[in-house]
């Protein structure tokens, strides 16, 4: 007890910015907030709010989102590092599989991009399985003088013309493939 | 335990002896020789004076939990004869780079004094240790008797320092290279043992990523007809596999290489037939990039099997399922969370015996909603496996009421780890904070030993861990609680404490100066990233002189921040090897 006595003593002498609260615990009225821990901590940048706080919360210790938070989620080192290589790792032959589809077509075909080593390639590889003709792409006009012309999604979820972008660039982005129609596609090109 | 040492001297060691002490010597110490669980040791020695030198010389392994607990010199001193040597080091928040480099926990001090002391010392286990090259060179040239090596998440040395051990060590029966930062060379170090070496038992170097010679290994393995631990990297095909599995058909753990193959060079019935040459495997793992086509031929070898380690290999739901189909006798399972909440349905349903279960996220950084586990895949696990006791669960989503029903189902737990991975997430269904789910845990689980926590959770949660959890061992906590009161609670309570790591949470000094009395008998404490100050911590190390407080400065912040503070009881006063960034109050 007499230690505990000095110790309320030392608090006076302290620079708390902590608050003593008297009310009952985990009652609803908004608790004084202590100065977040994580101003001025340059390591993991605060961005205060998250999308998953309701309004109430909004007050309260906001968490920062996910990426700028060093060592969170808890996963050690090793395991990051055996996903990322098992990602980027194509000698196993994992492949690049992106579905494909054609309008007017019943189903949906898969494709492996990792097969092609540019866009040529690839539109070969379209034609003879759709049996079908795509035209000659220029930067400007897109696709002109057949009926279809092939688009993707990219992992913005954006529907991009195909193309435009080097071939690298599209294969990391690329997450389908959708091989319209010509009058449908009018205008594709036209997007900035 | 080491670290009861100076209670002992100070109050059981008297100058005269217990007269009524009965056992001679010659009788206590064989009885004693049998008594292996550090714990009991030290309820051993501190009986009286007779008894705890009768233990001090019958015992043959020493574990030390935290390195700077205690001097190497202490250790050797009380124990004269010691064969086997598990150090732990870094505070666990390394694993996630919390902890800058060049903190310490360097072993070769350790090393060093152990040579003269234990020059027939046998075994060494690390775990989260500085281990240089120099280390590992001088450990195989000055330990004729060495035999075992385990070293787990320690950083520091590279592939050169194994080649040293390979070479050196005549008699070595293990080598467990686990999950470290490596500085991986190259494979030509497993070239290193010689023709004459047999005795290998344990051979793990699934975390190293170079090629080896796979000849040598064959070779290796063919010549050392009791190796029972064959844990591989990802370089091993599965033809090299297969010949490594007609070599050593009595492995009780084998960790497979790359499970998949373009060029099928031979049918894969073939491979089948080799698994089911192996009716002692009990503990498998690897599988990386297996597949439908691959898995199946584990089938024969899964009914002896109680240990699968499936967190290299992203399998689906389906996949799964037809595995545990066939693994009757299991008990521990570990999956990534691409097998989704159908593969933990399959769990359920087909692992009656299952006693831990981890499940790991695939794809932990990715920012846009990925499928994974949510809180229906562990009630179902709950529900089919009521001997579950260990949980490790990373989601996305969870609800208080689905964890209160996964521990009515399951009250055994020992180990309950829930991982929310968005950060301050409110259970998904009512938006409220998680602090119920956590309050069902600990009233539900009476043995509960270690627990950690996360999503939304309020000074709730922390009141029900302190009225609760009787013998709680070790929580982790990181963004969570209102105020103070919340690191009151655990302090106030919790009797069984010994290590509390805490990270960014609005506790500060007025909580930390509340558990003075209590960290003499705690391991350790972790704090970043909270409210504490320089001064706070000042008064904390005046008050218990018995306790290291050390403070890491962080360079940006601003002087009267305790950024990072570690709070560990210890014999050996403050550490003389503190890096310039490490202020030891």
């Amino acid at each position: 007890m007499d230690q505990k006595k000095s110790t309320l003593d030392l608090f006076h002498d302290l620079d708390l910015a902590t608050e003593l609260r008297l009310g009952l615990p985990g009652s609803n009225d908004q608790p004084e907030i202590i100065k977040t821990s994580l101003s001025g901590n340059k390591r993991s940048s605060s961005e205060m709010g998250s999308s998953t706080c309701t309004d109430e919360q909004e007050s309260r210790f906001s968490p920062p989102t996910k990426e700028q938070v060093v060592g969170w989620p808890p996963v050690r080192s090793y395991r990051k590092n055996i996903l990322q290589v098992k990602k980027t790792d194509s000698d196993t032959g994992s492949g690049m599989y992106v579905k494909v589809s054609m309008d007017g077509a019943p189903y949906l075909r898969k494709l492996d991009l990792k097969m092609y080593k540019s866009y040529e390639e690839l539109m070969k590889g379209l034609q003879v399985m759709f049996k079908c003709i795509i035209g000659l792409y220029s930067e400007r006009e897109g696709y002109n003088g057949s009926q279809h012309v092939p688009t993707y999604e990219d992992k913005d979820g954006d529907w991009m013309l195909v193309g435009d972008v080097p071939w690298d660039m599209f294969i990391s982005s690329c997450k389908r493939l959708r091989i319209m129609k010509s009058c449908e596609a009018r205008g594709l090109g036209d997007c900035v | 335990m080491v670290d009861l040492v100076e209670s002992v001297d100070s109050d059981l060691v008297s100058p005269e002896s217990n007269p009524t002490c009965p056992f001679p010597d010659e009788v206590l110490e064989p009885v004693l020789s049998l008594i292996n669980s550090h714990k009991d040791r030290s309820s051993v020695s501190l009986v009286c004076k007779d008894w705890y030198n009768a233990e001090r010389w019958s015992r043959r392994h020493v574990f030390i939990g935290n390195c700077y607990s205690v001097s190497p010199e202490i250790v050797v001193g009380r124990f004269p004869k010691i064969k086997s040597v598990t150090l732990k080091g870094k505070p666990r928040f390394s694993d996630f780079n919390l902890v800058p480099e060049d903190w310490g926990a360097d072993v070769y001090p350790w090393l060093s004094v152990l040579a003269k002391a234990y020059p027939f010392l046998e075994e060494l286990r690390l775990k989260r240790m500085a281990v240089s090259d120099e280390s590992l060179e001088f450990l195989a040239m000055n330990f004729p008797e060495f035999r075992a090596l385990s070293l787990l998440s320690c950083d520091g040395f590279s592939t050169n320092g194994l080649k040293a051990i390979a070479t050196h060590c005549r008699n070595l029966t293990e080598l467990d290279i686990q999950e470290n930062g490596i500085d991986d060379l190259g494979g030509d170090w497993l070239s290193c043992f010689p023709e004459s070496l047999t005795s290998l038992q344990v051979l793990n170097f699934a975390s190293l990523n170079s090629e080896v010679n796979f000849n040598d290994l064959e070779k290796l393995v063919t010549r050392c007809k009791s190796l029972r631990v064959l844990k591989v990297n990802r370089n091993i095909n599965l033809d090299q596999l297969q010949k490594l599995l007609l070599r050593a058909p009595q492995l009780t753990e084998l960790g497979t290489g790359t499970f998949t193959q373009d060029l099928v060079t031979r049918p894969v019935a073939d491979l089948e037939a080799s698994f089911g040459n192996c009716k002692n495997l009990l503990t498998l793992s690897g599988l990386w990039d297996t597949n439908s086509l691959y898995l199946p031929v584990i089938y024969p070898a899964c009914a002896s099997i109680t240990f699968l380690n499936l967190s290299c290999a992203a399998l689906r739901s389906f996949e799964l399922a037809m595995l545990l189909m066939h693994c009757k006798s299991l008990r521990r399972l570990w999956v990534l969370d691409t097998v989704g909440d159908m593969g933990l349905e399959a769990v359920g349903s087909w692992c009656p015996l299952l006693e831990e279960l981890r499940v790991f996220p695939a794809d932990p950084f990715e920012q846009e909603e990925v499928a994974g586990v949510t809180e229906s895949g562990f009630v179902a696990v709950s529900r089919g496996c009521p001997k579950l006791h260990y949980v490790l669960y990373f989601c996305h989503q969870m609800t208080n009421a689905a964890v209160a029903t996964v521990v009515q189902n399951c009250p055994d737990f020992t180990h309950f780890r829930l991982c929310i991975m968005n950060l301050g997430q409110p259970d998904y269904l009512t938006n409220e904070p998680m602090d119920e789910a956590f309050g069902a845990v600990v009233r539900t689980c009476p043995k509960l030993q270690r627990l950690a926590v996360s999503g939304l959770l309020t000074d709730l949660t922390f009141e029900y861990i302190g009225k609760y959890a009787k013998n709680l061992e070790i929580l982790s906590v990181a963004f969570a609680g209102s105020s103070d009161l919340g690191l009151k609670y655990v302090l106030g309570g919790c009797p069984r404490l010994r290590k509390l790591e805490i990270r960014d949470c609005p506790f500060g000094n007025a909580a930390l100066l509340s558990g003075l009395t209590k960290y003499e008998s705690m391991r350790s404490l972790w704090m970043s990233a909270c409210n504490l100050t320089l001064n706070g911590c000042r008064v904390l190390a005046k008050e218990m002189p018995r306790l290291n407080v050390e403070v890491m400065k962080d360079e940006d912040s601003e002087d009267s921040q305790a950024h990072k503070v570690y709070i560990y009881r210890t014999v050996a006063g403050p550490r003389r090897d503190a890096p310039p960034f490490v202020l030891t109050l």
